[in-house]
C-alpha cells in the first residue's frame, strides 16, 4: 500500500511538470520549442517572449494555484461532510462568490477581474460560514445531511438574489455571464498575488487536519474519544475549505465539477488515509486544471473554450467511469 | 415490552389498519393535517391570485365569473389570463414536488432531486440552446427552433434523463450510482448552459436568463391542457406505485423479501418522477427549490420516514401558487419570475427547520 501511493504521488508529480510546461509551450499562438526555452532562459523582448512571460506564465502559475485550492477543497468537503457528492458548491462557495461579484458590478461598477476578486473572496466567506453556522444548529450538530442541506438552501437563494440582480440589469448579466463559466484567461500576475497566501493558509490548514479527518471519519464519537475536538476539527476545515475554495472562486469564477471529481479519482491509490489523500488531491487537481486549460486553448483557436467548460467535459466521463466501476457506498 | 400486541392483524402497535382485499393503510393523523392545511393555502392562495393584480377584482366576483357570471372584462381576465395561469403553477408545483419526493426517496439521499441530478438541466440546456441558436436557419438549432422552447425544454429533459439512466444501469439501478452519474451529467449540462450564454448576443443571454429562473408570466391554457393530461394519468400511477417506496427504504434484498419487484418498480418510479420533472419544466421554466425542498419540509412536517408524496403534491402546488402571487404583487408594478421568489420564500423556510431545537422528529 506504502509503495503504491509513494508511486501515485511521484507519477502526479512527473503530471504536474509536464503539464506545466504544456501550458507554457502551448496556446492559440504556436511557438517553436527552442524559442520557448530561450524565452525562459534569455528573453530579447520579441512578442513571442512577451506571449511566454507575461500571459502564458502567470497564468501557469494561477492555474497550479487554483488547481491545488480546489482539490484540497473537494477532499476536504467530502471528508467533513462525510458525503461522497461533496464539492466546494455544496457549501454555498459558489453562489456566495457569484452573488457578491454581481453585486459588485451593479452597485459599485466594479469591471476588472482584479476588483472582482475581493467581492468573490468576501461571498464565498459569508455564504459558507451561514452554511456552517446554520448546518451546526440542525439537530444533532453538523451532520453529513445538515450541512449539505444548509448548503442547498443557501446556494438556492444565493441564486434567486443573483438572477433577480442579472434580469434587473443587463450590464452586470453581460459581465456575469463570462465571468461565471470559469476562466483562467485574462488574469494578470496581480490576481495570483492577490489569493496566494489565502490558498497557502488553507494548505496549510488541510494538511494538519488531516489525522482528525480519519479519526471523524469513525464517527464523531469515536474521534472524540480519540482525544480530537470534534467542534475544533471542524471549525478548522471549514476555515481551510472556505480559504481554499473562496480564493480558487475569486482567482478564476466558478469551476464546478473538480473539487468533486479529484478525489474520486485519487482515492483509488491513497485508500481514505487523509494524510496521503490531501496532497494527492492537490496535485491531482494542479494536473486537471492546467491540461484542461491547455486543451480549451487549443480545440478552439484562435478563440478559446473556457477552462470552466473542458474540466466538466473531461471530469464528467471520468467521474461517471469511476461511479459505475467501484464501489462507493462507504468512505 | 409495551401493552400493544403484535398480533397478525396489526401493522403498527396502538393503530387499527384499514383494510380492503390486499391493500392495508395504517391512518396517521399528522398527515392528514397537514395535507388539509396545504389544500386550504392553495386554494386561498389560488383565489387571491385571482383577484389581485392591474385589474383588481373583488373575490366574491371572482366566484361569480368562475361559475358562469361577471362581465366581458372580469371573464376575460380571470378566465384567460389569472386561471390559466394559476393552473399552470399548481400544477408545476406539484409535479415538482412529486418528482423530487420520489427522486429522493429511490436515493435515499435529500440532495437527489431533478435540479440537482440533471432533468431540469437537460430541460434547460435545450431550451437555452433554441433561444440562443434558434435564430439559425439550418441544422440541429433550426429543427428544435420549429418545435418551440417548451417541447425542446420537454425533449432535453427525457434524453437526459435516458442517458443518466444508462449510464448508470449495472445489472440494476443503484438509487446512490444514479444519484452521482446524476451530478456528473448535470455538471456537464450546467457548463454547457453558461458556454451558450456567453456565445449569445446579449439579449438573448437576457431572454435565456429570464427562463432560466422560471417564470409563469403569460401562461396560458395551451400549457394547462397538456399539463392537466399528464398529471390525470401519472397522479394514479404514481399513488399506485408509492406503497413500493416503503419497501425501498430497506436494502434491495430486504424489499424483494417483502415481496417487491424491485428494479421493475424503481424503474417504474423514476419514469413517473422524469416526466413530472420534465413537463414541468417545460412548462415554466427550471423553476428553483420547490422539487428539492418540499418533499423534506412535508415529511418533517409529517414526521415520517421518507417524503409522503401525497402531502408534497398539495404542498407544492400551494407553495408555487403563493411564490406566484407574491412574485405579481410584491414590487407593485414590476413582476418579478417566480423561480425567484419561490427560493427566497423555500430557503429560509428550510434553514428554519434545520436550525430549530431538537424534538422528537425523526432526523
Amino acid at each position: 500500500m506504502r509503495q503504491r501511493r509513494l508511486l501515485g504521488l511521484g507519477a502526479l508529480a512527473v503530471s504536474l511538470l509536464v503539464a506545466v510546461l504544456a501550458s507554457i509551450a502551448l496556446g492559440a499562438k504556436v511557438i517553436p520549442v527552442n524559442e520557448v526555452l530561450s524565452a525562459l532562459v534569455a528573453p530579447t523582448g520579441s512578442e513571442n517572449d512577451v506571449v511566454i512571460r507575461s500571459l502564458r506564465i502567470p497564468r501557469t502559475v494561477l492555474g497550479v494555484l487554483v488547481g491545488i485550492a480546489l482539490g484540497l477543497a473537494g477532499a476536504l468537503v467530502q471528508g467533513f461532510t462525510r458525503n461522497p457528492l461533496g464539492d466546494p458548491g455544496l457549501l454555498g462557495v459558489h453562489f456566495g462568490a457569484a452573488f457578491f461579484v454581481v453585486c459588485g458590478i451593479y452597485l459599485f461598477g466594479v469591471t476588472s477581474l482584479f476588483g472582482y476578486v475581493w467581492f468573490a473572496f468576501a461571498g464565498a466567506f459569508v455564504a459558507s460560514a451561514v452554511v456552517f453556522l446554520i448546518g451546526t444548529r440542525a439537530p444533532g450538530g453538523a451532520t453529513p445531511v445538515s450541512l449539505a442541506l444548509s448548503g442547498a438552501a443557501v446556494s438556492f437563494l444565493l441564486q434567486a438574489l443573483t438572477s433577480s440582480v442579472v434580469l434587473i440589469d443587463e450590464t452586470s448579466l453581460d459581465a456575469y455571464r463570462f465571468w461565471n463559466v470559469g476562466s483562467l484567461a485574462g488574469r494578470d500576475a496581480g490576481v495570483a498575488g492577490q489569493v496566494v497566501w489565502f490558498i497557502v493558509i488553507g494548505a496549510v490548514l488541510a494538511l494538519a487536519s488531516a489525522p482528525a479527518l480519519n479519526a471523524l471519519s469513525l464517527g464523531d464519537d469515536v474521534a472524540a474519544s480519540l482525544g480530537h475536538s470534534v467542534r475544533r476539527t471542524r471549525l478548522v476545515g471549514v476555515a481551510a475549505i472556505t480559504l481554499l475554495a473562496g480564493a480558487g472562486t475569486a482567482a478564476c469564477g466558478p469551476i464546478v465539477f473538480l473539487g468533486l471529481v479529484v478525489p474520486h479519482l485519487v482515492r483509488s491509490f491513497t485508500g481514505p488515509d487523509y494524510r496521503w489523500l490531501l496532497p494527492a488531491a492537490g496535485l491531482a487537481g494542479a494536473v486537471l486544471l492546467l491540461l484542461a486549460d491547455v486543451v480549451g486553448r487549443l480545440v478552439a483557436r484562435p478563440g478559446e473554450l473556457q477552462v470552466g467548460i473542458v474540466v466538466a467535459l473531461i471530469g464528467a466521463p471520468v467521474f461517471i467511469a469511476l461511479v459505475r466501476r467501484r464501489k462507493l457506498g462507504a468512505i | 415490552m409495551s401493552g400493544e400486541s403484535w398480533g397478525p392483524g396489526v401493522l403498527v402497535p396502538g393503530r387499527t389498519p384499514l383494510r380492503y382485499r390486499g391493500a392495508s393503510v395504517v391512518w396517521r393523523v399528522r398527515p392528514v393535517v397537514v395535507f388539509a392545511l396545504s389544500a386550504v393555502v392553495l386554494v386561498l392562495a389560488a383565489a387571491v391570485n385571482l383577484g389581485r393584480g392591474d385589474y383588481p377584482i373583488a373575490i366574491t366576483d371572482v366566484l361569480l365569473t368562475l361559475f358562469g357570471g361577471g362581465d366581458a372584462g372580469q371573464q376575460l381576465v380571470v378566465l384567460e389570463l389569472r386561471l390559466p395561469r394559476t393552473l399552470v403553477g399548481a400544477l408545476v408545483g406539484a409535479a415538482l414536488a412529486v418528482s423530487g419526493g420520489i427522486f429522493q426517496s429511490i436515493a435515499r439521499n435529500p440532495l437527489a432531486s431533478p435540479d440537482i441530478i440533471g432533468i431540469q438541466a437537460g430541460a434547460s440546456a435545450a431550451a437555452v440552446f433554441v433561444i440562443v441558436l434558434g435564430g439559425g436557419t439550418a441544422g440541429v438549432g433550426g429543427l428544435f427552433a420549429s418545435l418551440g422552447i417548451p417541447l425542446a425544454a420537454l425533449a432535453g429533459g427525457l434524453l437526459g434523463a435516458v442517458v443518466i439512466y444508462l449510464l448508470a444501469w449495472r445489472r440494476g439501478i443503484q438509487g446512490f450510482r444514479l444519484v452521482l452519474v446524476g451530478i456528473g451529467v448535470n455538471a456537464v449540462l450546467i457548463a454547457a448552459v453558461h458556454w451558450l450564454l456567453t456565445v449569445a448576443q446579449i439579449y438573448q443571454a437576457a431572454q435565456a436568463q429570464v427562463w432560466l429562473t422560471g417564470s409563469l408570466n403569460a401562461r396560458s391554457w395551451n400549457e394547462v391542457l397538456p399539463l392537466a393530461g399528464t398529471m390525470l394519468v401519472l397522479v394514479p400511477a404514481s399513488l399506485v406505485l408509492v406503497h413500493v417506496l416503503g419497501a425501498l427504504r430497506y436494502d434491495d434484498d430486504t424489499a424483494r423479501g417483502l415481496g417487491v419487484r424491485v428494479d421493475r418498480s424503481r424503474t417504474a418510479l423514476l419514469l413517473v418522477a422524469v416526466v413530472f420533472a420534465s413537463v414541468a419544466t417545460a412548462a415554466a421554466g427550471p423553476i428553483a427549490f420547490v422539487a428539492l425542498v418540499t418533499p423534506q419540509i412535508a415529511q418533517r412536517l409529517c414526521r415520517t420516514g421518507t417524503p409522503p408524496l401525497a402531502v408534497s403534491m398539495v404542498l407544492g402546488a400551494a407553495l408555487t401558487v403563493l411564490a406566484d402571487l407574491i412574485a405579481r404583487t410584491a414590487l407593485g408594478s414590476v413582476e418579478l419570475p417566480v423561480g425567484i421568489v419561490t427560493a427566497v420564500l423555500g430557503a429560509p423556510y428550510l434553514l428554519y427547520l434545520l436550525a430549530r431545537p431538537r424534538q422528537e422528529a425523526r432526523a
